[in-house]
């Protein structure tokens, strides 16, 4: 799926200087998110505060890099899907199917089963945009990527929110 | 070849434009045009010039001198031809002298050659306007170059503008006018010319026709025009006339226009412009002010009055000429003052008005007015008693004026004023009473006067009660007998009588509860101001007895009484004792004059009140709490016992919360202080204030709280009181602001938390474990409340010998017990002790039960736990929990899903 070596090496950055965006602040806290009555729909910060995750060449997260923007995050609670498009820092970034695969396990994790979660690429940033969508997509690859220990453990490192 | 290419093109202009690159020197084009400038043909000659105009037009700033100096040649020169080259000629004009760099002297030519070629007023309007705008501009940057000029600037001026009739033109031409005045330019022997030339249009009669593109209003114009005719006192001897003749108009327009012309060039003249006229203003003014019916042109006659007598009190006088003032006063009071004194009192108030106007003016003119007017206002008032009349000192009297104006009739105005006020005309009434204020806001001797017509209060006092709807004016009479008080405070002069006099008069005038909301205020600065001596406070305090004996005995009254004036008095007297500035026997009169007030407002309280006043006094228990128990140990408080047997009755039979919540943390704070063995301990009622109690004793290490505490345990297996019981022990372990803490110097020893933690704990488990299972609860929210407020090292060392015990309170249906016991166990999950370790499965199903929780509080409380629960050796239950948090992730609550996905990341992660 993809190359697991180029990220354990470390040897040379593909992209080691890249521009750092503001993070969005804190959520404010509303007062109906306190009252125990009232239902908080999921909506499109929700997701996006999710994918506040880690890029696996900068200790940055992926909202800082700009590779998840809230309005490329799309969320629809009733219908039950989630459809995230998301950026590489570069055009011939190889770590695109990391990332990607990053957010969908993310999402997977974070998300009621009732989900369908779609993450691909937004248009016109990516060389190999197609091949990526496709693999992100496949159900199957994704679930035997994840098989695959040693990308687990790569994935796990990017999902975790301790201390880099 | 250029101009072949000119000729054969489609579009000149734009072949022009294109090719402007290449023929950068304008002398060049000039050149080329040489053809078309040179026809034997006008129109085409016109054409040629237009052309080059509307080059001007885009690139004048371009232009060198030179360049300008040869345009300007060539234009001047073009002035002499055909008269359809003339418009674009001045275009080409109006373009150049908006240059920089135009060369000197070209202003003058230029504008020579104009006036002397051109005749205005046959061009077109846009040439018209061209004109103004080229005169506009030069003035604005050739200043010192036209001024060279002379007068024959302003004639050319003159004779340029003599009969436009556009308005847009009319208001540029003003605006050269205005300039030419403001600027200082010299007028010569055409000053008549200018003004004749501007005035024949003086007053604007102009209506814009319906949509009007332009947008210029009737207004724009007056304004402009007034600008000019008022800019310069020269014109004064050609406007004064006008305006009086204007005056005469029938138009109300007009007159009101002329009206307040008058009043602005006023403001600019000096009293020789002014004399020869003023006899004319004076008899129009007072024909306008004596026959109209239009309040405005009234209004207009008196500024303009008021602006006529103010130039003239302005005005130097010099040696030779007469005083211009008093002989226009003298006007005045010629045609005013027998009006004054006729029956039938029509002219009265117009009369009244002029003088007024005049009066306001300055002070120099209301001292010759008012010495005038006063004696024959006296005697009227005596024979005709009128209002009108009073009215009149009323507006005379500006507030910053000198006393020594009215200084003589003071005893006359008194008089006037009092018997004004005991008049039964109710309007009458107001004005004495507005009369009396202005002259309370006087200073000096008035005062002493006032203060010696003692029956002031008893006049007042009548007045009112005489007619019930002049209260509300009349209660401005305190506040000027505030005034009064605080100027003579400031002055510190011993007026111990009038002040007296006006406390009593203010005590006697308060009977109505709207005038008691005034004069209650006054009579409070008093007794708190700084400089208030004994006797002062004392005869405040006197009469406010007074207005609670004679005030209307109305809820509203009784309000104030109860909530404003007795927690002042109470907090000044409060502040007093505590501050112990006084001298002891000053403080008692004080206080024995106070009595009287409360007791008295007291007495007359109405039913309804009466009920909530017990505990409207009783509350302020609390006061009592704040004084009493922050004193440091040292120092005795008097009567002690008594005072603790009083608090404990209250605290155990009043029914007001706060009363009986005072009352107990008063009797705590007493206690924790007072010598061991001094009290005797009785039997309590459950209420919070046994929980004081029990930790007034606990903080100090009594041996006593012993017994109370185990009574309060046991009061946790009774069936009403448990629950509350359990509640206390939260009061029991935590801080309190207001009372036992160190800072009240309260006995507080450290450690007492822990010290009553490892006493009491095994008799907790033992009582849970004794008790009946609908009892338990409440030991578990005793426990959880106790354990919530220890330090963490404790809790981490006494876990667990009560691991069960918590465990247990996870499952307690009691929602308050679940949340501060989870808010308990998380930070020790950070750490955990071995006993929890082997308890993990029981814990972990508890904790996933509680994620379904209905309470928010609980689901985010126990998420938290089960995200502590990541860091330890959890791969048996890994499964079990990721299946479960499955659910909280879909929670109604966006917090909720936030604590569960972070708590199922960490499970995920943790788990590799």
């Amino acid at each position: 799926l993809v190359g697991g070596g180029a990220m354990s090496g470390g040897t040379r950055l593909e992209n080691a200087n890249p521009v750092i965006f503001q993070r969005s602040g804190e959520r404010q806290l509303t007062a109906s998110e306190e009252d125990d009555d009232v239902h908080d729909p999921i909506d499109d910060r929700e997701i996006f505060d999710i994918l506040s995750i880690n890029d696996p060449e900068h200790p940055l997260s992926l909202e800082e890099l700009n590779v998840v923007e809230q309005v490329r995050v799309k969320v629809d609670d009733a219908g039950s899907t989630v459809g995230v498009e998301f950026t590489p820092t570069i055009p011939h970034c190889s770590m695109a199917t990391l990332i990607g695969l990053s957010i969908k396990v993310k999402l997977l994790r974070s998300l009621p089963d009732r989900f369908k979660i779609d993450v691909h690429i937004t248009p016109g940033t990516h060389a190999s945009e197609d091949a990526v969508n496709k693999q992100l997509a496949d159900k199957e690859r994704v679930a035997a990527a994840l098989e695959n220990s040693s990308l687990l453990e790569v994935v796990n490192q990017c999902l975790s929110t301790r201390s880099v | 070849v250029f101009m072949y290419l000119l000729s054969t093109h489609k579009d000149p202009e734009l072949f022009l434009w294109s090719r402007l690159n290449e023929f950068l020197c304008t002398l060049h084009i000039i050149l080329h045009f040489r053809l078309s400038l040179t026809s034997s043909q006008p129109h085409t000659r016109a054409r040629g010039v237009q052309l080059l105009s509307e080059v001007l037009q885009e690139c004048y700033g371009d232009l060198t001198e030179r360049e300008v100096e040869v345009l300007i040649a060539f234009y001047e020169n073009r002035l002499k031809d055909h008269y359809v080259i003339t418009p674009p000629v001045l275009r080409g004009l109006k373009a150049l002298t908006k240059c920089t760099v135009l060369p000197p002297g070209s202003a003058v030519s230029m504008l020579r050659s104009l006036f002397q070629d051109v005749h205005v007023q046959s061009l077109m309007l846009a040439e018209r306007a061209c004109v103004y705008n080229m005169l506009i501009n030069l003035m604005e940057t050739r200043e010192a170059e036209l001024k060279g000029l002379g007068a024959d600037f302003v004639f050319g001026f003159v004779q340029s503008m003599d009969g436009e009739r556009d308005p847009r033109n009319l208001l540029l031409a003003f605006q050269i006018a205005k300039t030419i005045i403001s600027r200082g330019y010299d007028l010569g022997k055409f000053t008549e010319e200018l003004f004749e030339v501007t005035s024949c249009y003086f007053p604007i009669d102009f209506t814009p026709p319906p949509n009007d593109p332009h947008g210029i209003t009737k207004e724009d114009l007056i304004q402009m025009l007034r600008a000019v005719l008022t800019g310069t006192p020269k014109f004064a001897e050609f406007l004064l006339p006008l305006i009086i003749e204007k005056l005469d108009s029938d138009v109300q327009s007009a007159k009101l226009d002329s009206l307040q012309t008058l009043t602005v060039c006023v403001s600019q003249y000096e009293h020789k412009d002014l004399a020869e006229f003023l006899e004319g203003l004076w008899v129009s003014i007072r024909r306008e002010v004596f026959q109209t019916s239009s309040e405005r042109i009234e209004s207009a006659c008196l500024a303009a009055l008021t602006a006529l007598t103010s130039c003239l009190s302005r005005s130097v006088l010099s040696s030779e000429s007469e005083d211009c003032l008093s002989t226009f006063l003298d006007l005045v009071l010629k045609d005013c003052k027998h009006h004054l004194s006729e029956p039938d009192l029509k002219l009265v108030w117009p009369s009244a008005k002029l003088l007024q106007a005049s009066c306001s003016a300055s002070i120099r003119a209301s001292h010759v007015i008012t010495a005038s007017v006063m004696p024959n206002i006296v005697e009227q008032y005596n024979i005709w008693s009128h209002y009108n009349l009073l009215c009149f000192p009323l507006c005379v009297f500006p507030p910053p004026l000198e006393d020594s104006v009215f200084l003589a009739y003071r005893e006359s105005l008194c008089s006037m004023v009092f018997s004004a006020l005991s008049e039964s005309n109710s309007s009458l009434q107001i004005t004495a009473t507005s009369v009396l204020t202005s002259l309370g806001q006087q200073t000096g001797d008035i005062q002493s006067h006032m203060g010696k017509k003692s029956d002031l209060g008893h006049i007042c006092l009548q007045s009112e009660r005489s007619l019930s709807s002049c209260f509300s004016q009349t209660a401005c009479l305190p506040s000027a007998l505030m005034d009064q008080d605080n100027t003579e405070a400031s002055e510190k002069l011993s007026h111990h009588a009038v002040r007296q006099r006006c406390l009593s008069a203010l005590a006697a005038v308060s009977v109505h509860p709207s005038v008691v909301q005034e004069s209650t205020p006054v009579l409070l600065e008093v007794l708190s101001s700084a400089h208030t001596g004994k006797t002062e406070v004392v005869l405040a305090c006197r009469s406010l007895q007074r207005i609670a004996e004679q005030v209307q005995d109305t809820e509203e009254t009784g309000r104030c009484f109860h909530e404003v004036i007795i927690p002042r008095l109470l907090g000044l007297t409060l502040q007093a004792a505590l501050q112990g500035v006084q001298l002891p026997q000053e403080y008692e009169a004080v206080l024995s004059a106070m009595v009287p007030v409360i007791s008295t407002s007291c007495s007359r309280l109405q039913p309804q009140s009466q009920q909530g006043s017990t505990w409207r006094q009783s509350q302020m228990v609390c006061l009592l709490m704040g004084c009493v128990c922050s004193l440091p140990p040292s120092v005795r408080i008097p009567q002690l016992d008594e005072l603790l047997s009083e608090l404990e009755e209250m605290s155990c039979t009043c029914t007001h919360t706060l009363s009986y919540t005072s009352a107990a943390k008063c009797f705590a704070g007493l206690i924790n202080k007072s010598l061991q063995g001094a009290l005797v301990l009785q039997v309590f009622n459950l209420r919070p204030c046994s929980h004081f109690v029990a930790k007034a004793l606990l903080v100090r290490y009594h041996p006593l709280s012993t017994t109370l505490t185990d009574k309060l345990f046991s009061l946790l297996d009774n069936t009403d009181l448990g629950s509350m019981a359990a509640d206390g022990f939260s009061l029991l372990m935590s801080d309190s602001a207001d009372v036992l803490n160190r800072a009240c110097h309260a006995d507080v020893r450290i450690m007492y938390r822990q010290r009553f933690f490892s006493e009491n704990s095994a008799k907790l488990v033992q009582g849970f474990n004794a008790a009946p299972q609908e009892k338990k609860p409440n030991y578990l929210k005793a426990l959880s409340n106790i354990v919530n407020k220890l330090p963490k090292q404790v809790q981490v060392t006494e876990l667990p010998a009560l691991l069960s015990l918590l465990l247990e309170a996870l499952s307690c249906p009691d929602g308050g017990v679940q949340l501060s016991t989870l808010s308990c166990l998380e930070p020790v999950l950070a750490d955990p002790p071995a006993a929890l370790i082997q308890q993990l499965e029981a814990l972990v199903s508890r904790l996933l039960a509680l994620t379904s929780s209905p309470a928010m509080d609980v689901r985010i409380a126990s998420l938290r736990c089960i995200h502590a629960l990541s860091r330890f050796p959890v791969l048996p239950f890994r499964a079990q929990v990721l299946r479960a948090l499955a659910r909280p992730l879909d929670d109604k609550k966006r917090l909720v899903r936030n604590e569960a996905v972070q708590a199922r990341g960490e499970w995920y992660d943790g788990s590799c």
